[in-house]
């Protein structure tokens, strides 16, 4: 079966999730070719262990994304049976646009893939699991970090192939970031505020104490509708975003069923509310009954000792 | 230039979502609401029209029930509804070629959606249906306004947040922004109610949905886990740093 990949990148290089959508499809005994749009990355994907070639796909319309203008490019070379990308919002939209030209269907997020014909990916924000089977020709995007990645140390062939297309959508500026604070989606380490942090301001506390060991800040959806301070990008839960960190803090959440869909994958959680009812304390694996006041500058003393040791 | 919206009724966030024989049960759920995504998209699309932009067509594709979202779009604004009634399975491509029809036959030159729906939570609808179409497509967006010409945008790029321009015809997805959401007032809700609502088929808009390449096979509910251990009062922090620490080896 031929399996086309799309590459991701980021900030100018290889995204490593590329080695995990190598990765899936070489367990299912095939060697996909990897295509690198604006070539971003093509030297890098050809060390990755399975790939069978890759395509650095050149022209002007590369230079900002246009998805429509990126899938037309895309499309002619990207024929194969199986077109895999990630599931991150670039290859979600790529990989739709570019199976809408095929006429093929798409299925988006899979989170386990068993021969290439049969896959597992969470629905409704993870309330469910929904398996399927596929029939080639099919589309699909695998999510990041669910999928061993391929070793490197390899060296493909490279071609090159020129293909442009007229750009619609064009960058006028990029906005500033709201700060140079760690985005929830990126971190292994997440803290989150609820409406039980009383004010916005009392976030900073949370703040003192991502600092310390590198976390990031979030918040609940009654945190981020109740007050502006608190910018929707923090929102963790079904309408804001699904993390899986390694260890998850949340500081005066009752845990709405919206919420618990965001956060209840992560490896480790910590839930820290007075109320003793809480449903947030049925996920937590270590729950601590306390007002965040009492809990959190101990928290933060003991953090900062372990750090320093 | 009419502006068409994409709503998709799902199980409200709120609800619970059970499975029973190896799917997830529909009649179980407590809620059903217009997606939240959609939402925005739905009340840019009324700014959009305040501004003279033009008129509003709500198209929806699903089940009898699904006709409620409509109604909800008409009580706060929409001008003409659109229910693409279809009771069987579809894949990506097929609710795609169905609501490209649709909209092709109401002559939208906008269209707005939600960046993806709360069920499936795929995201494939908005940039396939401006394939289909052949319009330009901005994804991930918080707000829109109207200049000479054109649109501008604001939209979550590769590498953050960018200012954008570009030109109708166009598809763009609505990410959750800063705007506040309007509510229905009584007058609205009753006007809503006399509302007509246009039926279509999948055989009036020519689309295929007896074989699909797709097959769902089974739902089952998220593994359990098993029960955490729960301290009493703030003296017990650093007993759960060590554990954090010597358990979990997260810190």
């Amino acid at each position: 079966m031929q399996v086309t990949v799309i590459s991701e990148s980021s900030g100018g290089s290889l995204h490593p999730v590329t080695a995990q959508l190598v990765g899936a499809i070489s367990r299912m005994g095939s060697n996909p070719t990897v295509l690198c749009p604006g070539g971003v990355g093509a030297a890098e994907a050809s060390t990755i262990s399975g790939v069978a070639k890759v395509v650095s796909v050149e022209g002007d319309c590369f230079e900002t994304y246009d998805c429509i203008a990126w899938a037309k490019a895309l499309a002619p070379i990207a024929a194969a049976d199986l077109l895999v990308a990630s599931a991150s919002s670039v290859g979600r939209e790529l990989t739709s646009s570019i199976a809408a030209i095929r006429g093929i269907p798409v299925l988006q997020d899979a989170t386990g893939l068993v021969d290439g014909f049969s896959v597992t990916r969470p629905i409704y924000s993870g309330k469910a699991i929904e398996k399927s089977t596929i029939t080639p020709p099919f589309a699909i995007t695998l999510r990041a970090n669910s999928f061993e990645a391929a070793a490197g140390g390899s060296s493909a062939e490279v071609s090159t192939v020129n293909q442009s297309e007229d750009v619609s959508v064009s960058v006028k500026q990029a906005l500033e970031r709201a700060g140079e604070r760690l985005d929830v989606s990126e971190a292994d380490i997440i803290i989150s505020g609820g409406r039980g942090m009383g004010d916005p301001s009392n976030f900073s506390h949370l703040y003192d104490v991502a600092d310390i060991i590198g976390a990031a800040v979030g918040a609940s959806r009654a945190a981020v509708d109740t007050w502006d301070d608190i910018p929707h990008s923090m929102q963790v839960g079904q309408t804001g975003k699904t993390v899986t960190p390694n260890l998850y803090i949340a500081v005066g959440i009752s845990g709405a069923i919206q919420h618990l869909a965001g956060m209840r994958t992560s490896k480790y959680i910590v839930a820290i509310n007075k109320d003793s009812e809480a449903p947030i304390f049925g996920v937590a694996d270590y729950g601590i009954v306390a007002t965040w006041e009492e809990a959190l500058p101990i928290l933060k003393d003991e953090l900062a000792s372990l750090i320093s040791n | 230039m009419g502006i068409a919206v994409l709503l998709k009724q799902v199980p409200d966030t709120t609800a619970k979502i059970s499975v029973s024989s190896g799917m997830v049960d529909e009649k179980s759920v407590s809620k059903w609401s217009i997606s939240p995504y959609d939402e925005y998209a739905l009340e840019c699309a009324i700014q959009l029209k305040e501004s003279g932009y033009g008129e509003v067509v709500a198209i929806t594709c699903g089940p009898e029930r699904a006709s409620k979202a409509l109604t909800e779009a008409a009580s706060v604004g929409a001008d003409s509804l659109v229910h693409v009634h279809v009771d069987v399975f579809m894949d990506s491509v097929q609710v795609q070629s169905l609501l490209a029809a649709a909209i092709r036959k109401s002559e939208s030159e906008i269209v707005l959606c939600g960046k993806q729906a709360a069920d499936t939570n795929s995201g494939s609808t908005g940039p396939g249906v401006a394939s289909l179409l052949g319009y330009s497509f901005v994804g991930v967006v918080s707000e829109i306004s109207v200049e000479e010409g054109g649109f501008s945008a604001t939209r979550l790029g590769p590498s953050g947040m960018e200012e954008i321009n570009v030109s109708a015809p166009c598809v763009f997805t609505f990410d959750k922004g800063e705007v506040e959401l309007r509510r229905p007032n009584v007058r609205g809700i009753m006007m809503a109610k006399k509302k007509p609502i246009e039926t279509l088929s999948s055989d009036d808009l020519g689309v295929d949905l007896s074989v699909s390449t797709l097959k769902v096979e089974s739902h089952e509910s998220p593994p359990e886990k098993p029960p955490g251990q729960k301290f009493d009062g703030a003296d017990s922090v650093p007993a759960v740093v060590e554990k954090l620490r010597d358990e979990a080896n997260v810190v």
